[in-house]
């Protein structure tokens, strides 16, 4: 037990910055923005303290903080990190500022409360994270939603009524059958064990006992309904739709797609729950979930080749990812699981640096279209060289980050007793297709003959170009020394993957 | 000749209820000698009268005693209940304060009549015998009744009060006459006497035949009081026309008493038959989920709508009435809390979300289409953050109030072996969850049409932010009230 709780200073500091930004007079912008920055980049600092006190050598939940909640339930707040939660923690707290500041001058009204929902948001993102609690995880996991479908809906774009409300419809709905499956393992745990908690830890250690057994039925059952909550939220096909009406409508600068959509809750939640808690069913259930994963891959892929907008493109190519993902976390491998969660973060950040190009793009035009650009390299070399980078590294060309982690997901899928080469290769074709579509993008955009109206268009500002290396540094740094994103997470991953092999083998 | 004994009083029992009906009584001799423009005083003095009384019940916790020939009882469950109907007539006349004058229609009669219909709450709760829980159920229904048809320079509004006596009139026939077959049956009106002659076994087929036609009457009668399906008919329109604090005092505080006297009924008559019961009152239960969920989809008009709404409650609040009734160990226990946590989160939640109605509202024009809440947000930003807390609350979206009180009637339900209508509950869950935010995205989310409303009076302001605040407490910090409600348990 550490004697400073720095994840829950991570946890609140930005919850009591946005209440700081709401108590500023509405006017006063400029001190709006430095107290919204200070509070994300000091809970980015105690991130970075968190990864510090990590310890990468040992397996399970670290540096854990808990307080009882309601006692009597069993409920507390207990917050803590393993090797797949810091990296999504750690990916939070960095795209918190970068969010902050790219919304500088693009949000026309009501800054203070864009600033406050966001720094709400990325306290509920990290309660997500750090949560080893189930309900305080179903907690965080709704109270993302409302900022989240507030960004959208107050600040987007035309259809942004429509988009924010099938947003928080289709994510609630979900949500309210994982809100059932923690009933039901809560009190199916109590009443085998005696033990009344929603301590993620002691239910995962009275499954793996065998203090807790379910039967297959049930097992199945709760592991459904905590898939169709997690499966809506990823979005997995074809549970999708709502997720590229969000991207389409949020606003066109980027931000919210960047902190409120690519941050992969519910990739996460099957993870924690769904494959830890249940690795025979998991093992079942793979196949099938391995289909639905492929077809994402595929079909969004195809789907992204098609849109001449430029944020429906990136929308799509995002549920493509997610597939890719969700095909690495059903592997039920180290290298799966592994590379999913490295997938998690890498497409993030490429996908999250192409929708602030996007932003930075229709700033300059005024039209999402793509057949308004053109020929953009001549009047902007450097914002050029970058999109170039980042589109790269997003299509997963060796050196850069994504390739790292798509192979790694590959090479588990491929390995994997239930998926196999038959998931596998239509998976690398997805990732062809992914070079396919964002590579005619960037021709459309930056190469060809330049229109009279973008001849002019500025290069790069000194803001723009910040929050361009800043997300350019990791896809560079990852891809060439993968270790430093895979070596924290191994242990953890090890131990899932080792909690699945009983299953694996006797199939 | 015998000597007449006159049984001890044990007053304790009866406290609340003398304060809170003598007061109203005083309050009625008061009232004219207070001049016409300075009615609120009344108001103010009423608010006092509630204070007090809720006051008065502190020391009483613990005890449980039965007074009158077992006809009146206080235990936790009852005292809890009573300190919840006190806030709710407390916020009401709060929140009336500065609606009655804008609406011309400020009478000092108003609020000793709010007293006197908490009076009947009280009796509802603490009632121990059928011929109370009558009593209660008429007097709050008679106080209602007047109150419903208070704003009478709208026609709407007498004709609800109108429509309400004569439903109102019919339920409590069926009560009478559950209430006789019942002592046909068992030859008694105590509650606990009933159950006990059921434990016993001694009824035979025809007398338990009575007992069960005089119950499903009584359940009916009581049905209608909380707006239960297919009971629930009269609820959009009665809302709709009242005066719009009383259609909150409707929502919350007759629904809830309605409610504390049918679990009573249930759990401590009528335990021995839950397996019949259950059943029933399970398929009422999502055929109230339903029809209030769908119906409230439909409207356009947001007392209407949360007319609806509260129907659809009703339903929630019924899972945990039927785990009360399970035989056996913690899933009575939860249910008996499920049902009390759900009712306080509920009444702050719902007050508010009438609150804000009455603050839109101007003098003799409604301001209840969907409409009118269009661009709330930019209007008055406090107003409309106020709503949406109530919104996401009645959704069931943590961390607000609402969300525990659902957690713990699913929890309890389940633990009663009724898992099927919990997953029936959510699915419906979150179908409602779409007309909440509805109302949310037309306030945040759409441009302006009407001009700024009314400034807000600081009476309504307070009020508001009391409920509110209550939601948002009781969802960030829901222990103190789950262990008020951990620690009653009926007849304890």
């Amino acid at each position: 037990m550490n004697s400073v709780p720095l994840l829950s200073i991570m946890i609140w500091l930005p919850a009591l910055g946005a209440l700081a930004v709401l108590a500023l007079p509405r006017e006063n912008v400029a001190a709006q923005r430095s107290v919204s920055l200070g509070a994300a980049l000091l809970a980015l600092a105690s991130a970075i303290g968190v990864a510090f006190l990590f310890d990468p050598a040992r397996a399970g939940f670290q540096l854990v903080e808990s307080i009882a909640w309601v006692p009597s339930w069993g409920i507390s707040y207990t917050v803590s990190v393993d090797g797949v939660s810091l990296w999504l923690v750690l990916l939070t707290a960095f795209l918190t500022p970068v969010a902050l500041v790219a919304s500088w001058g693009t949000v026309e009204r009501q800054e203070r409360a864009f600033y406050a929902l966001v720094l709400f948001l990325a306290s509920g993102l990290f309660g997500v994270f750090t949560a080893q609690d189930m309900l305080l995880f179903y907690v965080s996991f709704e109270f993302t939603l409302i900022p989240t479908a507030l960004l959208i809906g107050i600040w987007g774009g035309v259809e942004r009524r429509y988009a924010a409300i099938k947003f928080f419809a289709y994510t609630f709905s979900g949500s309210v059958f994982l809100l059932l499956g923690i009933i039901g393992l809560y009190l199916l745990h109590g009443q085998a064990t005696g033990v009344y908690t929603f301590d993620i830890a002691t239910i995962l250690a009275s499954l793996q006992l065998g203090t807790l057994r379910l039967d297959i039925g049930t097992e199945r059952l709760i592991f459904g309904l905590f898939f169709i909550g997690f499966a809506v939220k990823a979005p997995i096909w074809p549970f999708h739709t709502w997720m590229t009406t969000a991207h389409a409508e949020a606003p066109s600068s980027g931000v919210v797609d960047i902190i409120g959509l690519l941050v992969k809750i519910g990739a996460y939640g099957l993870i924690r729950y769904n494959v830890q808690l249940f690795p025979a069913t998991a093992a079942w259930a793979a196949p099938a979930i391995g289909v639905l994963a492929v077809i994402g891959i595929l079909y969004a892929a195809w789907i992204a080749y098609q849109q001449t907008d430029m944020k429906r493109l990136l929308a799509y190519a995002s549920v493509s990812h997610l597939g890719l993902i969700v095909l690495g976390i059903f592997a039920l491998n180290a290298q799966g699981i592994a590379g999913a969660v490295a997938h998690m973060v890498n497409s993030a950040l490429t996908t999250g640096a192409l929708f602030l190009v996007a932003g930075m793009l229709v700033a300059r035009r005024g039209s999402r279209e793509l057949k308004a650009f053109g020929g953009l390299w001549k009047a902007t070399p450097w914002l050029g060289s970058l999109t170039l980078l980042l589109a790269l590294g997003s299509i997963g060309l060796p050196g850069l980050n994504g390739f790292v982690s798509e192979f790694a997901v590959l090479q588990g899928s491929w390995r994997s007793p239930g998926l196999g080469w038959r998931y596998a290769l239509p998976a690398v074709l997805g990732v062809a297709l992914a070079a396919v579509y964002l590579l005619h993008m960037y021709r459309t955009t930056f190469m060809g003959d330049t229109p009279p109206e973008l001849a002019q268009a500025p290069d790069v500002r000194p803001r723009e170009l910040a929050l361009l290396v800043v997300l350019a540094a990791p896809v560079v740094v990852f891809g060439l020394y993968p270790n430093l994103l895979f070596g924290p997470m191994q242990q953890s991953v090890t131990q899932i993957a080792q909690g699945m092999l009983p299953f694996l083998t006797s199939r | 000749m015998t000597e007449i004994i006159i049984p001890t009083i044990d007053w304790r029992v009866a406290t609340q209820l003398s304060i809170i009906f003598g007061w109203a009584s005083v309050l009625l001799v008061i009232a004219l000698f207070v001049p016409r423009s300075r009615t609120r005083i009344v108001g103010y003095l009423a608010i006092a009268g509630a204070i007090v009384a809720a006051a008065a019940g502190i020391p009483l916790w613990g005890v449980n005693a039965e007074t009158f020939s077992s006809m009146l009882r206080l235990d936790a469950y009852s005292l809890t209940l009573n300190w919840l109907f006190l806030a709710a007539a407390a916020i009401t006349i709060v929140l009336s304060l500065d609606y009655l004058p804008r609406q011309g229609i400020e009478r000092s009669e108003y609020y000793v009549l709010v007293l006197f219909a908490t009076g009947g709450m009280m009796l509802l709760a603490q009632g121990a015998d059928l011929i109370i829980l009558f009593l209660g159920l008429e007097l709050l229904s008679i106080v209602l009744y007047v109150l419903t048809g208070f704003a009478y320079p709208r026609n709407a509004s007498e004709e609800a009060g109108m429509k309400y006596l004569l439903i109102g009139a019919f339920a409590g026939g069926f009560v009478v006459f559950g209430i006789a077959l019942l002592y046909g049956a068992t030859g008694s009106m105590n509650l606990r006497i009933i159950g006990e002659t059921l434990a016993q076994q001694v009824l035979t087929l025809e007398e338990r035949t009575y007992l069960l036609a005089g119950a499903a009457l009584v359940v009916v009668g009581f049905g209608y009081k909380v707006a239960m399906a297919p009971f629930h008919m009269w609820a959009p329109d009665v809302y709709e026309g009242a005066p719009t604090p009383i259609a909150g005092l409707l929502s919350v505080g007759s629904k809830a008493a309605g409610f504390a006297a049918l679990l009573r009924f249930l759990v401590e008559a009528l335990a021995g038959e839950w397996q019949i019961w259950a059943p029933v009152l399970a398929a009422l239960a999502i055929a109230t989920l339903a029809v209030g969920n769908i119906g409230a989809l439909t409207q356009h008009n947001v007392k209407r709508m949360l007319a609806y709404s509260s129907i659809g409650h009703a339903g929630y609040i019924l899972f945990g009435v039927i785990a009360a009734g399970a035989p056996g160990g913690i899933a009575g226990q939860r249910g008996v809390e499920g049902v009390l946590l759900y009712l306080i989160a509920y009444t702050f939640t719902n007050l508010g979300a009438f609150g804000v109605l009455i603050a839109l509202e101007h003098r003799g024009e409604a301001a209840w289409d969907m409409g009118d809440l269009a661009g709330l947000w930019n209007r008055r930003p406090w107003l409309a953050v106020a709503m949406a807390v109530c919104m996401l609350s009645l959704a069931g979206v943590p961390p607000t109030a609402g969300f525990w009180g659902k957690f713990y009637v699913f929890t309890a339900a389940w633990l009663a072996g009724m898992g099927w209508i919990t997953v029936i509950g959510v699915v419906i869950a979150s179908i409602a969850a779409f007309y909440y935010l509805r109302i949310i995205a037309q306030m945040f989310m759409a441009e302006p049409v009407r001009e700024a409303p009314l400034p807000i009076d600081r009476a309504l302001r307070v009020g508001l932010a009391l409920a509110t605040l209550g939601v948002l407490i009781l969802g960030f910090i829901p222990t103190p009230a789950i262990d008020l409600v951990q620690r009653v348990g009926l007849g304890s």
